[in-house]
C-alpha cells in the first residue's frame, strides 16, 4: 500500500449484479447490487457463508461468467462489456485466478509442465522452447518446487503441492490482480500457514493485488488490508480488516466473528455465539451501504447509519 | 482414567495397506482408551491415520487393508476377532458414525424419515410406524425444524448444515454407546459449524454416549472434548485433557500446531507454518516421523523412536525432549503464552480448592 499520495484503484465495481436462470421459477440473484473497489497491491477479503455470492463475485469480475448489470472497471476499462476475444485475452494476461479444490483445478491427464506453460503459450510469453522451459523451472522454484516435479503428474502431489502448482499457473503469465477464491480452505491446518505465507511472500516479490475470498474471518483479518463481508448477496459491512475483525458493527459480521472456533475451552464456557436474524423486508427506507467512520461501511437505512456511528464509537472504547 | 469405567479399549493398533509401491503403514501403534460419557478428540492431518483408526473400530475398513497387530476392546470383546456378520449387529446399533460429507453420506433416493427409520428397523424389531415416530424425535432433537413435513423430504431439499444433523440424528437413533464423528463440521461454514458443535455439545449433556471425535482443527475440539491425542505418521504423540493438551504441550508438532493458527492477535507479519510435508508411510524415516520438521530436534530422533513419557498420571507425550538429561529448549512464543494461562488457571483452581 505504500506509495506516494491517493493509492490508486486497479479494480472498481459497481452495482454488480448476477442471477442465474433469469425468468425463470428457479431465479436467484447469486450477487445483488455490490460496489466496492480494490487499490493497487493491497489484499482485499471478501467473507461470508457459502451461498453468499462470494464466489460469484470473483468469478464475474474474472468474467468466468457474464454479469447481469453494472460495471466492473479494471484499471479504468470496463471489462463487463468486453466482446471481442483478443481483448478478453488481454484482460485474462493481468487478472489470473487460483482456485478452491487443488483435486478438481488441475487436468489430471497433463504433467505440471503442461499445466503451467498452457498460458505462457496463449499469450505467446516465450519465444523458444528452451525459454518455455527456463520459466517454468523459475515458476516452480518461486512457489517451492522441484524442477524434477515438472514431469510429473498432478495425481503425484499432496494438497498442498498442488495448490502451489496452481499458484505457479496464475504466476506464469505475470498477472497484476489475483482472485484467489477459497485457496487454502481444502487443505491442512499444518499447510494451510504454508500456502498462506507464499501468497504473502510472492505479493511483495511481484507487487501482486489480491481479491481474497473465504468464510475463515480469522485468516482472511490475518492477510487483508481490507474486508468486505457479504450476506445474501449484499455487502453488508466494508472497512479495514482491523477495524472489521475488533469492531465489526453489522449483526451479521458479528454473529460471524462470534462463530470462530478457539483452541480454549474456558473460552467456550463464557463464550456466546450471536445468531443473525435477518431484518424482514420492509418497503419504505432504501437499504445502501453507507458511511459510518473512516473508510468503514454499513448496509443499512439512512435513519440507522447514527445507530451503527454510536455503536462503533461504543466498541471502539 | 482409572475412575472411569472404559468402554473401549485400543492397544497397541497397527494396521497396514497393501499398494502396488508396497506396504503402507498408516496406524503404527495407537493405544487408547475412550471413557463412558468421555469425549475423546483425535488430532492429525490428513494420512495420519485418524480416519483409519476411526473406520478399524467400525469394521469399515477397505479389502487391501490389514490390522496386523492389535486389539480393539469393545466392553471386553475384542472387535478385531469379530466377523463381517457380528460386526453388522454391532455397528449402528452399538457404535455408529457420523461421516464429514454431508453431502454424499446420504440416499439421494429415499426420505429422510425413512433414512433415518432404516436403522432402528434393521436392529430392533419395531413396526414401520413406531420406528417412523422414534425418527420424528429425533429429527426434533438435532433441531430440524418442521420436521414432521419434512421427514418427507429428500436429501437435496436439504441445507448442508441440516443434513449433518439428519446424519447425526441417524447415528443417534439406536441410543448407541459410541459415535464416532469423522471430521463432522470441516464440510461446513463457520457458523454452520458453530450450530453442529452446540448441538453435539447438547447431545453428550443429554445422553451418556461416549464421542470419538476425528479434526484436523485444535480450535474445533476445545470446547467439545475432554480429552486429546494427537496423532501424527500413524502415532499418537500427544494425549492428555484438553487444558493439558492445549496450554502445557509438549511435542513440538502440537507447538506447530498451536502456532499455526491464524486467530492469535499477534504482530508477526507472517503466520508461523510447520515446514515440509508429512511424512510418506511407505517409507518411514527409522527415528521420529516428525524429525524432519523438527526444529527442536535431537541426534537421537534420527535414529530412535521416542516412547510416550509421562508428564501427569493423563498426560503422555512422545518427545526425547521430555527425556531424562534432555536439554531445556524454549517453545514458541505461543506455547510459552498458553503454559503461563495454564500455570495462573492452575494456581487458581488450587487456591479456589485449598479456600
Amino acid at each position: 500500500m505504500a506509495g506516494t499520495g491517493a493509492p490508486k484503484k486497479i479494480l472498481e465495481v459497481s452495482h454488480l449484479k448476477k442471477t442465474f436462470n433469469a425468468g425463470k421459477s428457479n431465479e436467484v440473484t447469486a450477487v445483488d447490487d455490490i460496489s466496492f473497489c480494490i487499490y493497487e497491491g493491497e489484499t482485499f477479503g471478501l467473507v461470508g457463508e457459502s451461498g453468499c455470492g462470494k464466489s460469484t463475485t470473483g468469478k464475474t469480475i474474472i468474467r468466468l461468467y457474464d454479469p447481469t448489470s453494472g460495471s466492473i472497471l479494471f484499471e479504468g476499462e470496463d471489462v463487463s462489456k468486453i466482446r471481442q476475444r483478443d481483448t478478453l485475452l488481454h484482460f485474462r494476461r493481468q487478472v489470473q485466478m487460483i482456485f478452491q479444490d487443488p483435486y478438481a483445478s488441475l487436468d489430471p491427464r497433463m504433467k505440471v509442465k503442461d499445466i503451467i506453460s498452457e498460458g505462457i503459450k496463449v499469450h505467446s510469453l516465450a519465444k523458444t522452447k528452451d525459454e518455455l522451459e527456463g520459466q517454468v523451472e523459475e515458476l516452480l522454484a518461486l512457489v517451492g518446487l522441484n524442477a524434477s516435479h515438472a514431469n510429473r503428474y498432478p495425481h503425484e502431489f499432496s494438497g498442498g503441492q498442488r495448490q502451489r502448482i496452481g499458484i505457479a499457473r496464475a504466476l506464469a503469465i505475470q498477472p497484476k490482480f489475483i482472485i484467489c477464491d477459497e485457496p487454502i480452505s481444502a487443505l491442512d491446518v499444518s499447510i494451510q500457514a504454508q500456502v498462506v505465507n507464499l501468497l504473502q511472500e510472492l505479493q511483495e516479490k511481484r507487487h501482486l493485488t489480491y481479491l481474497f475470498i473465504a468464510h475463515d474471518l480469522a485468516l482472511v483479518k490475518r492477510i487483508s488490508n481490507r474486508i468486505g463481508v457479504m450476506y445474501r448477496g449484499k455487502l453488508v459491512e466494508l472497512g479495514p480488516s482491523e477495524e472489521i475483525y475488533s469492531y465489526g458493527v453489522h449483526p451479521y459480521t458479528e454473529s460471524l466473528l462470534s462463530a470462530i472456533p478457539v483452541a480454549d475451552p474456558d473460552y467456550g464456557k463464557t463464550h456466546r455465539r450471536i445468531v443473525y436474524h435477518p431484518e424482514p423486508d420492509v418497503k419504505g427506507e432504501q437499504m445502501a451501504l453507507r458511511q459510518i467512520a473512516q473508510d468503514h461501511y454499513v448496509y443499512c437505512k439512512q435513519s440507522d447509519r447514527g445507530f451503527y456511528q454510536e455503536k462503533l464509537e461504543q466498541k471502539k472504547l | 482414567m482409572a475412575d472411569i469405567e472404559s468402554v473401549l479399549t485400543i492397544e497397541n493398533l497397527n494396521i497396514s495397506f497393501s499398494v502396488f509401491a508396497g506396504e503402507v503403514k498408516a496406524v503404527r501403534g495407537v493405544s487408547f482408551q475412550l471413557g463412558k460419557g468421555e469425549t475423546l478428540a483425535i488430532v492429525g492431518e490428513s494420512g495420519s491415520g485418524k480416519s483409519v483408526t476411526a473406520r478399524s473400530i467400525m469394521g469399515l475398513l477397505p479389502n487391501n487393508a490389514k490390522i496386523t497387530n492389535g486389539s480393539i476392546l469393545f466392553k471386553g470383546e475384542d472387535l478385531v476377532q469379530k466377523s463381517e456378520k457380528e460386526m453388522q449387529k454391532i455397528r449402528g446399533e452399538k457404535i455408529s458414525m457420523i461421516f464429514q460429507d454431508p453431502m454424499t453420506s446420504l440416499d439421494p433416493t429415499m426420505t429422510i424419515g425413512n433414512q433415518v427409520a432404516e436403522s432402528l428397523r434393521l436392529h430392533k424389531k419395531i413396526s414401520r410406524r413406531e420406528a417412523l415416530t422414534k425418527a420424528l424425535e429425533l429429527l426434533e432433537l438435532v433441531g430440524i425444524p418442521e420436521a414432521e413435513k419434512r421427514m418427507k423430504y429428500f436429501p437435496h431439499q436439504f441445507s448442508g448444515g441440516q443434513r449433518q444433523r439428519v446424519v447425526i440424528a441417524i447415528a443417534l437413533i439406536c441410543s448407541p454407546e459410541i459415535v464416532i464423528a469423522d471430521e463432522p463440521t470441516t464440510a461446513l461454514d463457520v457458523t454452520v459449524q458453530a450450530q453442529i458443535l452446540e448441538l453435539l455439545k447438547g447431545i453428550q449433556n443429554k445422553l451418556a454416549t461416549s464421542f470419538l471425535f476425528i479434526t484436523h482443527n485444535l480450535g474445533v475440539v476445545a470446547n467439545i472434548a475432554d480429552r486429546i491425542a494427537v496423532i501424527y505418521a500413524g502415532r499418537i504423540v500427544e494425549i492428555g485433557t484438553v487444558e493439558e493438551v492445549l496450554f502445557n504441550p509438549q511435542h513440538p508438532y502440537t507447538w506447530g500446531l498451536l502456532s499455526s493458527m491464524p486467530i492469535q492477535n499477534t504482530n508477526e507479519k507472517r503466520i508461523f507454518a510447520i515446514p515440509g510435508t508429512p511424512p510418506d508411510t511407505l517409507s518411514l524415516p527409522p527415528g521420529d516421523a516428525f524429525y524432519p520438521r523438527n526444529k527442536y530436534a535431537m541426534k537421537i530422533d534420527a535414529r530412535q523412536m521416542p516412547p510416550l513419557f509421562r508428564v501427569s498420571p493423563t498426560h503422555m507425550a512422545a518427545t526425547w525432549l521430555l527425556a531424562p538429561g534432555a536439554p531445556e529448549v524454549t517453545p514458541p512464543a505461543e506455547v510459552i503464552r498458553r503454559r503461563e494461562l495454564f500455570k495462573e488457571r492452575a494456581a487458581q483452581a488450587h487456591a479456589s480448592n485449598t479456600s
